[in-house]
């Protein structure tokens, strides 16, 4: 039996390694066509990480099943053997989450990529995981129907995986994450038990306990099958770019639209040096003098974009935008987007190497957390590129280094974590969208306390006694945080402060 | 303040015997029946945290409603998911424990949709913060989520942060004339177009819609169902009353005298008109774009589990008839996987079995 609390990383030695394959491969074989399951380094060694390179692990063997009783063989099989067993989807995901566990197996769900069912009239569609985002829009638009999260990554991240990660993108302010998107999730609990979580009306029996499978990293269950909400494609949507000489007035600017009592479709933020890194990869006359850029996007019926495109230039004009301008068609609107979508490939272009980062903030606080960033430059002596999700707080700083120089690379990290618990004491979150994984595992250890980690601990234990879901991720162990040695933050709003917390 | 949280937390770590949860009791009939010593949380009062341009207010667990929405109504904002109120004490705590939402749901999202943090008294005797004041949020589980339509069984809900909204700028509502098949082919269809659909209600022959958003958006598609579907157009005053009386269960439809229990059946939106052997004059009212199902009927719980169950939905006894023995199992029983995760997070969270026993589940 493998140790559940222990790290990822941290690996057992060879021979026990030699031996635990060799029982698992075993024991699979029995349930596993042959070209089902992997085990020879050169064929797991692709998958020893996903979107997140700089973690990786080769795990004892990769299974590939292609039909439900065959996962759950699977799952029996390890559960058996004590063997660790993570899920893993596309391999997009931004935190390590799918990486694997060094003594465990890791479970690709690739083959499960049909839509099952599509219904227009009911508008929903039952997936199964291993579908892809943009293929669910695709298979709908003919009906005039759309699945409206849309993670940048849509052209290939899978249903699966952003039901693990409760998936966002940038229409979540008006439209909102996978949580409000998907109906009811089927798979197989760690014991192979088929499993129903939601239902296809709008609630089910009982705890709500589709709310923590999505978003649990693939540490409670193994997810099979999505229904999902589909919704009507609007009629026609437009885009305000608009410029702002300093970053507070653009801050203040998105707050000043809110207030105003408008949800716009997409809020987004583009600091400087982000608008010339992208505009010199896709030349769409990006407002280059700027100190920030916000796009702002309206949707629906014909008469509620006009009047809604009035009154956000009156409150961006009034917030003292230095230019603006209005998409005249779907493919000026297109090209507005095409920097701001292209922004992590374009920051590939400028630096060896960036890291992605992903904390949410009270919105008021953006040009804070944003003159707060421009000091750790200073301090850690690296470049870094902002772009936000400015409607709903979530930031996407991007800091430049090169990895192959180790202090730069440990500079990197540090100033990754110092705008994480910044942006936890501001009174926000460590990830908006990206997840935990094993990327921010040290960082959860400032925003919740020991009693709230344990509680979490607890609350998978419910669903995974004997810890073989993706081990090791999300929550980290007591001896983790002491070792990492920063308090818990007392968050911005605690009902009550004078209460002893430890 | 502090006082009276300390207090709780001392009743709570002291407690030897069973604690019934409650604030103002405006919900006492529904679910289990409530047994324990009265907790009452109505001294954990106020909003601690409100500023319109964030979207986001931080409410301890017994202030009441009103004093909610009063607030939020002064900035132009509102509660997106029109959460019931059966009295005028009813409380924000136990607004989040029952985790109902109003004619709105539909469009809108659920009270859950809305829920972004809590601050949790749990079993152990700990105060707890999970989720935040943020919308986006993936920062471990989402254990504050997981808190509404919990009924109390895991913890004492003592602060909740919620997503509001601006209020709508423009409303109307349309009544037309129509059976009940008719009615939910009709608004699944409307569902599938780009109107900006806010509420619906069908009983008896008579379905109301309610459209809200632009006041452009509201008033041509205000124009283009009359014409089309010949809906009748209600003044202001008279689609208020319509909506609060299905809201808050004020219609005559909802009354505690019915001899006939209440029955909240939810399924599929597309599911057609429930048929009902054990009783065929079964009184109908159709919510949420046919999603949701009242039934007025004095038929046994068994009837209605099967229909539910054979639409892949679930029934409720909302409001047992009056004089009616002991209540029943209220909730459609789990599935053996789902069981055995009630127990396990039961267990852990409330290890002494101290909240709400019987609420939810018989043996939780």
């Amino acid at each position: 039996m493998s140790d559940p609390s222990a790290l990822p990383s941290a690996a057992p030695d060879a021979a026990t390694i030699a031996q635990r394959q060799r029982a698992l491969v075993a024991a699979l074989r029995e349930v596993l066509p042959a070209h089902a399951l992997l085990w020879q380094p050169e064929d797991t060694t692709p998958y020893e990480c996903d979107g997140l390179t700089a973690y990786r692990a080769r795990p004892l063997a990769v299974a590939l099943p292609e039909t439900e009783p065959q996962v759950a063989a699977v799952l029996r099989v390890c559960r058996s053997l004590g063997v660790p067993v993570v899920a893993r989807g596309a391999g997009t995901g931004l935190s390590g989450g799918a990486m694997p566990h060094a003594a465990g197996l890791t479970l690709s769900l690739a083959k499960f990529n049909r839509i099952v069912r599509l219904d227009p009239l009911a508008r929903t569609a039952v997936v199964q995981c291993g579908v892809r985002n943009l293929a669910i829009s695709e298979a709908a638009s003919a009906h005039g129907l759309y699945y409206a999260p849309d993670p940048s990554s849509q052209i290939a991240c899978t249903i699966g995986g952003n039901v693990a990660e409760n998936s966002g993108g940038v229409h979540c302010l008006k439209y909102g994450l996978t949580l409000h998107n998907v109906l009811r999730v089927r798979g197989f609990t760690v014991e192979g038990e088929p499993v129903e979580f939601g239902s296809e009306a709008l609630d089910a029996a009982g705890l709500d306990l589709l709310s923590v499978i999505v978003g649990s990293e693939g540490m409670l269950a193994v997810t099979l099958e999505a229904t999902v909400k589909l919704v009507p494609k609007p009629q026609l949507a437009r885009c305000i770019m608009a410029s702002f000489d300093d970053i507070r007035k653009a801050g203040d600017a998105v707050a000043a639209v809110i207030a105003a009592g408008i949800i716009p479709a997409g809020l987004e933020m583009m600091d400087k040096p982000m608008t010339a890194a992208v505009e010199d990869y896709v030349h769409a006359g990006y407002d280059l003098t700027a100190e920030a850029i916000l796009l702002c996007e309206s949707d629906g019926t014909p008469e509620e974009v006009a009047e809604e495109i009035d009154r956000m230039l009156d409150v961006l004009s009034g917030c003292g935008a230095t230019r603006m301008e209005v998409s005249k068609d779907e493919a000026q609107r297109l090209k507005f987007w095409s920097g701001r979508k292209n922004a992590f490939p374009a920051s590939g272009r400028i630096s060896p190497d960036y890291m992605c980062m992903d904390s949410t903030i009270p919105r008021k606080r953006l040009a804070d957390i944003l003159l707060a960033i421009a000091q750790m430059e200073i301090t850690y002596g690296l470049r870094c590129c902002n772009v936000f999700h400015a409607g709903d707080g979530n930031l996407h700083p991007l800091i430049l280094f090169d990895a192959n120089d180790p202090d730069q690379l440990h500079r990197a990290e540090a100033f990754g974590a110092d705008i994480l618990e910044t942006s936890v004491a501001m009174g926000g979150t460590v990830t908006g969208e990206h997840g935990v994984g094993v990327e921010k595992l040290a960082s959860m250890c400032v925003q919740f306390s020991p009693a709230e980690r344990t509680r979490m601990q607890d609350l998978k234990a419910a669903f995974d006694p004997d810890g073989l879901l993706n081990p090791g991720k999300v929550i980290p162990t007591l001896a983790r945080c002491a070792e990492y040695g920063k308090m818990h933050v007392q968050r911005g709003l605690l009902p009550f402060p004078d209460l002893p917390r430890f | 303040m502090t006082t009276a949280l300390a207090s709780l937390v001392e009743r709570v770590k002291d407690a030897t015997a069973p604690l019934c949860l409650r604030g103002g009791g405006t919900k006492d009939f529904y679910g289990g029946a409530p047994q324990g010593d009265a907790l009452d949380t109505r001294a954990l009062c106020g909003i601690s945290a409100f500023e319109p341009s964030e979207l986001v207010v931080s409410v301890r667990a017994g202030t009441p409603l009103h004093e909610l929405e009063a607030t939020l109504a002064g900035a132009g904002q509102c509660l997106p998911f029109e959460p019931p109120r059966f009295g005028a004490g009813g409380t924000v705590g136990g607004m989040v424990a029952s985790g109902l939402s109003g004619p709105a749901r539909a469009s809108a999202g659920s009270l859950r949709d809305h829920v972004l943090g809590v601050t949790l008294l749990d079993g152990h005797g700990e105060v707890l913060s999970f989720g935040g004041q943020v919308i986006k949020n993936v920062a471990g589980y989402d254990v504050s989520r997981l808190m509404a339509g919990s009924l109390g069984i895991l913890g004492v809900i003592l602060e909740v942060s919620l997503k509001v909204l601006p209020l709508p700028p423009a409303s109307a509502t349309l009544r037309f004339e129509m059976p009940a098949e008719q009615a939910l082919q009709q608004l699944n269809r409307w569902a599938g177009q780009p109107l900006p659909l806010h509420a619906s209600a069908w009983h008896r022959g008579q379905l109301n819609l309610r459209l809200a958003g632009a006041r452009a958006a509201v008033q041509t598609a205000a124009r283009q169902l009359a014409e089309t579907h010949g809906g009748r157009p209600l003044d202001p005053d008279e689609a208020t009353d319509v909506w609060l009386g299905l809201r808050d269960h004020r219609a005559t439809f909802f009354s505690a005298d019915d001899p006939r229990a209440l029955w909240r059946v939810s399924v599929p939106a597309t599911t057609g008109p429930l048929a009902l052997p054990e009783d065929p004059s079964a009184d109908t009212l159709v919510e949420w774009g046919g999603a949701q199902r009242w039934l007025r009927t004095s038929a046994p719980a068994v009837a209605l589990r099967r229909v539910a169950a054979q639409a892949g939905g679930h029934a409720t006894l909302f409001r047992d008839s009056p004089g009616a023995g002991p209540r029943g199992e209220v909730f459609t029983p789990l599935a053996p996987p789902l069981l055995r995760i009630h127990q396990g997070l039961k267990a852990r969270f409330d290890p002494r079995g101290l909240f709400n026993p019987g609420r939810l589940y018989p043996g939780l």
